[in-house]
């Protein structure tokens, strides 16, 4: 077979050049890394009007050739033939943002003066027109000596155009091999991009700005903080208000197929591997399924809305004065989610002491996978009732929970500038694109590669470390008639029971040291090891077996424990893929091992503090 | 006067700039958002409860926010023949 053409999309930040991609590709993607370094690797399969395939890589955005981040390097690197692990594109689609033309020219003209064969996509016409302004995609096509097509990437529209000559493109003879142009002056390469967005613009009529006005209200000193502020409650509120259903149906299919295993299978090995290893353990997982989905809901939309940078702009006051920047506050809200994409966005950051601070805060960000830990325990422990119409106290103690994380990464961040990562702050300096509503399909589809990696992590890690500790806690057997809990006489209670000695001053039983071992792989398992744990302490006692996790703690935990292991997660240190990507983003095990231990240590503070507070406060 | 003193609204022009008071990729960004000499600007926003936060400014047909220090080091003119 031989191998398909390549077209790089390729343009400015804010161009909407993925949502190009995605359009042009469908769900048809393939998510990758470029070697040696963690820039993503996206592309995709892109079929040509005449039916031929294409491979199609989108690039990191950038704004020159002249690169400053990782990301721009391998943008500039694919383009010019460098970067190992891509082969030099065929043709390139060069995506400009209609209403931005002077600064998007400029960087078109570079990548034209490359010499491969290219396309301008005219992208975001319908947004241009909003703001009252009229372009003639031929004269710009004559200024530019390339095709340019009108593109409305949300609505597909002028797609099926681009198809057509990016066969036209593809079908000729080989690209002659150009002369490299002669570097010019970066200003006179930009006079003459404003030249020719002159000449391409029809009629520009002053007409409502929609974004400005939406601005006045969401960069408002005042009002733009409560707004921020007001979307984050709303946003930790509906992970709880819209999750009962879905996850009550989970529950339901969970508890269905254990019962069936139950009566299909004598009592013995198999029986309580399957109910209460795979069953009870990833089924306990899976059942958070709903609420990371609602959370990663709200942060692509705040995301593909254009809202995120507003909010890194109200926050760069505050951040400064722990000497980060407010482009911090978009890896940390993405942390939220996940605390990998987290510490991969802060590529965007270029000054490298603002970033590794970045990177070393990013774990107390509370990430999803510490969602299904804190949801048990506020289930179990938090009564349901509102503190105010329309607030849950639950929802309450998880906003509180959140904000928690927030505080302390500031102040950790101000200890870390006076100390490790003292210097010179970099500084804040952003576009601040267009409001724009996303299309559906796109958040669809992130929510769909978001599902999928949650359940394959259910499906692995969870699955191969609620497997192992079943396998610790059934073994060895304690002997008939022994008065010795099947859990005690395990390796694993054995092991938790050592443990125990370092954790009993903060409150944690013999349970807790056990769940957190293979909490380690992956936060989330605290939860399946607890449910198997006592599924296998429950034995056969069929009362003891339908009730639930949370109804289980409720009976052995005391409140001022529960409170302790909320505490110790908010500060816990985080899973092994979290200190692998740190290892790859710093270069070494200097830095993870610094944020492994100082977590630890806050971990182990925070849970203390809590339970001698609530034990004497007498709770 | 400097773009930190612009009041809000009022179009301008950027009548110099003091790249020294910049670093250098500092610089290149603001180039690369089409800040020059003669670019027309308008301060929008003022970040932040206490007048310390960052400027969001239009330069061109840009929206760009940047800290109160780099937009110190540019100058505007405003008035009917402050155009270039």
């Amino acid at each position: 077979m031989s191998v398909l053409p390549l077209v790089a999309l390729v343009g400015n930040p804010n161009a909407g050049k993925s949502a190009l991609f995605n359009a042009l590709t469908g769900a048809r993607q393939k998510l990758g890394n470029y070697p040696g370094v963690t820039v993503e690797r996206k592309a995709g399969r892109l079929a040509l009007a005449d039916g031929r395939p294409v491979e199609l890589v989108d690039l990191p955005g950038t704004y020159s050739l002249n690169a400053a981040s990782p990301d721009e390097q391998v943008t500039r690197d694919v383009v010019m033939g460098r970067q190992a692990g891509e082969r030099q594109p065929d043709a390139l689609v060069i995506v400009v943002d209609a209403s931005n033309l002077d600064n998007h020219l400029r960087f078109a003209l570079e990548l034209i003066a490359l010499g491969l064969p290219t396309i301008v996509a005219l992208n975001m016409v319908d947004l241009a027109t909003r703001d009252g302004l009229e372009l003639d995609a031929a004269v710009l096509s004559r200024e530019l000596g390339v095709p340019v097509i009108a593109t409305v990437a949300v609505r597909k529209r002028g797609l099926d155009h681009l198809r057509e000559e990016l066969g036209g493109l593809l079908g000729s003879v080989a690209p002659e091999a150009k002369a490299p142009l002669p570097e010019r002056d970066f200003d006179a390469v930009r006079d003459e991009a404003r030249r020719i967005a002159r000449a391409a613009i029809v009629r520009e009529t002053p007409s409502r700005r929609l974004t400005a006005a939406v601005d006045r209200v969401a960069l408002h000193p005042l009002f733009g903080l409560l707004l921020l502020l007001g979307l984050l409650f709303v946003m930790f509120q509906a992970v709880y208000a819209w999750s009962e259903a879905p996850i009550a149906m989970i529950e339901g299919l969970a508890e269905a197929a254990a019962n069936s295993v139950r009566d299909a299978l004598p009592d013995g090995m198999l029986r309580s591997f399957l109910v209460d290893g795979v069953i009870n353990g990833v089924g306990s997982v899976v059942v958070f399924l709903p609420q990371i989905l609602i959370l990663f809901f709200f942060i692509l939309m705040l995301e593909a809305t254009g809202y995120m940078v507003r909010a890194a702009f109200l926050m760069d006051g505050l951040m400064a004065r722990v000497g980060l920047s407010g482009r911090a506050f978009i890896p940390l809200l993405s942390s939220f989610a996940c605390a990998i994409p987290g510490i991969m966005a802060t590529r965007t950051i270029a000054d490298p002491k603002d970033r590794l601070t970045t990177i070393l805060i990013a774990p107390l960000m509370t990430c999803s996978a510490r969602l299904p830990v804190y949801a048990v325990i506020i289930g179990a422990f938090i009564p349901a009732r509102d503190v105010l119409p329309g607030v849950g106290l639950q929802g309450f103690v998880l906003f509180c929970l959140y904000i928690s994380g927030i505080i302390g990464a500031m102040l950790v961040a101000l200890i870390l500038r006076m100390t490790v990562t003292k210097g010179a702050s970099g500084g804040f300096l952003m576009e601040m694109p267009k409001y724009q509503w996303p299309r559906p399909q796109d958040i669809v589809l992130g929510l769909w590669q978001r599902a999928v990696i949650f359940l394959k992590r259910a499906g692995t890690i969870i699955f191969t470390s609620t497997v192992i500790l079943w396998l610790l806690l059934s073994y060895p057997k304690p002997p008939e008639g022994s008065a010795v809990s099947q859990v005690d006489y395990s390796i694993a209670g054995r092991i938790a029971g050592g443990l125990n000695v370092i954790l009993e001053p903060i409150g944690f039983n013999r349970d807790i040291s056990l769940a957190l071992i293979p909490a380690m792989a992956a936060r989330e398992v605290a939860v399946s090891a607890l449910a198997t744990v006592y599924s296998i302490d429950a034995g056969d006692d069929e009362a003891l077996l339908e009730r639930s996790l949370g109804d289980r703690l409720k009976d052995q935990w005391p409140l001022p424990t529960a409170l302790a292991f909320l505490a110790w997660f908010i500060f816990a240190p985080q899973c092994i893929s979290t200190i692998a990507v740190t290892r790859r983003e710093t270069n070494g095990w200097k830095w993870p091992l610094f944020m492994v231990g100082y977590l630890f240590v806050l971990a182990y503070v925070a849970a203390g503090l809590t339970y001698w507070t609530a034990t004497a406060a007498g709770l | 006067m400097r773009l930190t003193e612009l009041p809000l609204r009022q179009p301008a022009y950027v009548d110099l700039i003091d790249w020294s008071a910049l670093s250098a990729s500092e610089g290149q960004r603001l180039r690369e958002f089409g800040l020059c000499e003669g670019a027309s600007v308008e301060a929008l926003h003022h970040g932040g409860l206490w007048g310390k936060g960052p400027i969001a400014c239009k330069v061109g047909r840009m929206t760009i926010a940047m800290r109160r220090n780099h937009a110190a080091a540019v100058t505007v003119r405003t008035g009917p023949d402050a155009a270039p």
